[in-house]
């Protein structure tokens, strides 16, 4: 096939809908009154800020004063880990359970927690990467305070088994977050079908911009604000709320929950012909659960490569990919997520994370499966360790 | 975390790369578990390295690294091939990313290596010439740099 551009990474971030744009536009413009003003101007931006909070709630059934716009997803996180613990302390309820494959924004938080005093459980995951009900059961104390449990994860894809885990927890009378960055928009949530008390997302997952995020935070849940000011989003996040960005996540959400389910239905097709085509190589694998997965991402370990040259190789034919391999980390380790789901170190370094999102097409999947194939040979004729 | 032109081009197009059935000295450094091999074979003649070839399992920076080092000891006598460093190899693919640092050092290896082979061969022992090459877990400064993620 003829060169193509094809971006395939859109965990890691999405194109911004050109309808969100045009909805963001005004607020970068003529729109740019401060949200906490009484004249007309600021009036305008306050309606806009709480329309965008309507539709942020509707995608997830919960209330439009149960979300509070962030900076991004990772400090939804922060404040979902670090504000609900420090709200708790001095009930004397001081652990926390996680588990083992989240992402950093909750990983890296959940350890500054231990260095302020706080006991923390990672919680294994099984060979898909799901977290076992039995395992959080078993893991959960009189002085447990909150469990946060991704929804999806970014590297694999594997969608956890939410709504068993917010019953459990629920039943025994603990917090449940859960950070939905990678599933918001992208499957269904329903925070009170799931007994979800916390959940975080991010707008650029789901083609709005970058550097905007939301909390959903259950009413009656306390949390302690980590930025603090001037009182916006009722007290839980103060700073002057960035209108255009969050406009651009309700437009975004307001999209999604549009075609929600047709979305799927067409990313699970691309991703069955991808994920086929792959395999069909040899001495190929896909990581995750084969079925409880994110439409869009298939995730691989390619044998005898390095993760790093497969992405930089791809590259060089246009397509944007990702890897979890070490070289890719800047560590000996690849990523924690593989060798949380009891990869080999040997196995996970040829890791391959190809994302699709709406404005990927079969002729895409075609060209990627066409040059991975060629960038896979090349590869392995100049690695010493292939075997055919 | 970025790339020089000339790794990318050593990695788009690596020079020597491949088997070299008539080697006389075979060095390979690294394991998989690690994340790098590099495998290099050398055709020497009257002390002199006639012919070269790599194969490497590892990332832009291990490849374009053992693509220079080959160029670097092409031609050359054992001796002068001896005296090859990883700052050599780093400079002239001009210079590195500090955590791909590594990577320039198991080049380095890996024609030493291949030279310890070449000695060993012929029933000599090669530490004084080669000195000791160390295994993987030694061999790999890697910094932990901050990692970037989506
Ligand atoms: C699962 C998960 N959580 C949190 C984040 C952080 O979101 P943000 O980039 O908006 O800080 C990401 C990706 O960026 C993610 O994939």
């Amino acid at each position: 096939m003829e060169d193509r551009f094809v971006y395939a990474d859109n965990a890691a971030t999405t194109p911004i809908d050109p309808r969100v744009l045009e909805k963001m536009m005004p607020f970068l413009t003529t729109e740019y009154g401060n949200a906490s003003t009484l004249y007309a101007l600021g009036q305008s931006s306050h309606l806009a800020l709480e329309e965008a909070r309507r539709q942020v709630a509707l995608l997830m059934n919960a209330e439009p004063g149960e979300i509070y716009f962030t900076g991004c997803g990772s400090e939804a996180d922060n404040l979902a880990l670090r504000g609900y613990l420090h709200s708790r302390q001095a009930k004397g309820k001081r652990h926390l359970i996680t588990s083992c494959i989240e992402h950093h924004a909750v990983l890296y938080t959940a350890q500054a927690l231990e260095k302020e005093g706080f006991d923390v459980t990672y919680l294994p995951v099984d060979r898909d990467g799901k977290v076992r009900l039995a395992d959080l059961e078993a893991a959960i104390r009189p002085d447990t305070a909150l469990v946060s449990i991704m929804f999806a994860n970014n590297e694999i894809g594997t969608v956890n088994d939410i709504a068993a885990i917010g019953a459990l927890c629920r039943e025994k009378g603990v917090v449940f977050h859960t950070d939905a960055v990678q599933a918001y928009g992208h499957v269904p949530v329903d925070v009170k079908a799931m007994n979800i008390d916390m959940l975080s997302i991010s707008g650029h997952k789901i083609n709005a911009p970058k550097g905007v995020g939301a909390l959903y935070i259950r009413k009656g849940i306390l949390v302690e604000p980590q930025i603090t000011g001037g009182g916006q989003e009722k007290n839980r996040r103060s700073g002057t709320e960035n209108i255009a960005s969050i406009v651009g996540l309700g437009e975004a959400a307001r999209i999604k929950r549009e075609n929600l389910e047709q979305e799927m239905t067409y990313l699970r097709g691309l991703s069955r012909k991808l994920i086929d085509g792959v395999l069909r190589m040899p001495q190929t694998i896909l990581t995750g659960h084969p079925t409880d997965r994110l439409p869009g991402t298939c995730s691989f370990c390619i044998n005898a490569i390095e993760g790093e040259s497969l992405v930089l190789r791809l590259d060089m034919n246009g397509i944007c990919a990702s890897t979890g391999s070490a070289c890719s980390t800047g560590s000996l380790d690849p990523s924690h997520v593989l060798l949380g789901i009891g990869l080999s170190h040997e196995i996970s370094h040829g890791s391959l994370r190809l994302t699709l999102g709406k404005q990927n097409t079969e002729e895409d999947v075609d060209y990627i499966l066409e040059r991975l194939k060629d960038v896979v040979d090349v590869l392995r004729a100049m690695s010493p360790i292939w075997k055919a | 975390m970025e790339y020089s032109k000339k790794v990318m081009d050593h990695f788009a197009h690596p020079r020597n790369v491949g088997e070299l059935p008539d080697a006389n000295a075979v060095g390979m450094v690294g394991n998989q578990k690690c994340g790098d091999i590099m495998k290099m074979m050398l055709k020497i003649e009257n002390d002199v390295i006639v012919d070269v070839k790599f194969q490497t399992f590892g990332c832009g920076a291990a490849v374009a690294t053992s693509s220079m080092a080959t160029e670097m000891v092409k031609g050359k006598t054992v001796q002068e091939a001896l005296t090859l460093t990883n700052k050599a190899v780093m400079e002239a693919l001009d210079g590195l990313p500090p955590v791909k640092v590594h990577c320039s050092v198991l080049a380095e290896e890996a024609i030493r290596a291949a030279l310890a082979d070449y000695y060993q061969r012929q029933g000599i022992d090669p530490t004084p010439y080669v000195g000791v090459i160390p295994a993987c877990d030694d061999a790999h400064e890697h910094d932990h740099g901050a990692r970037e993620e989506e």
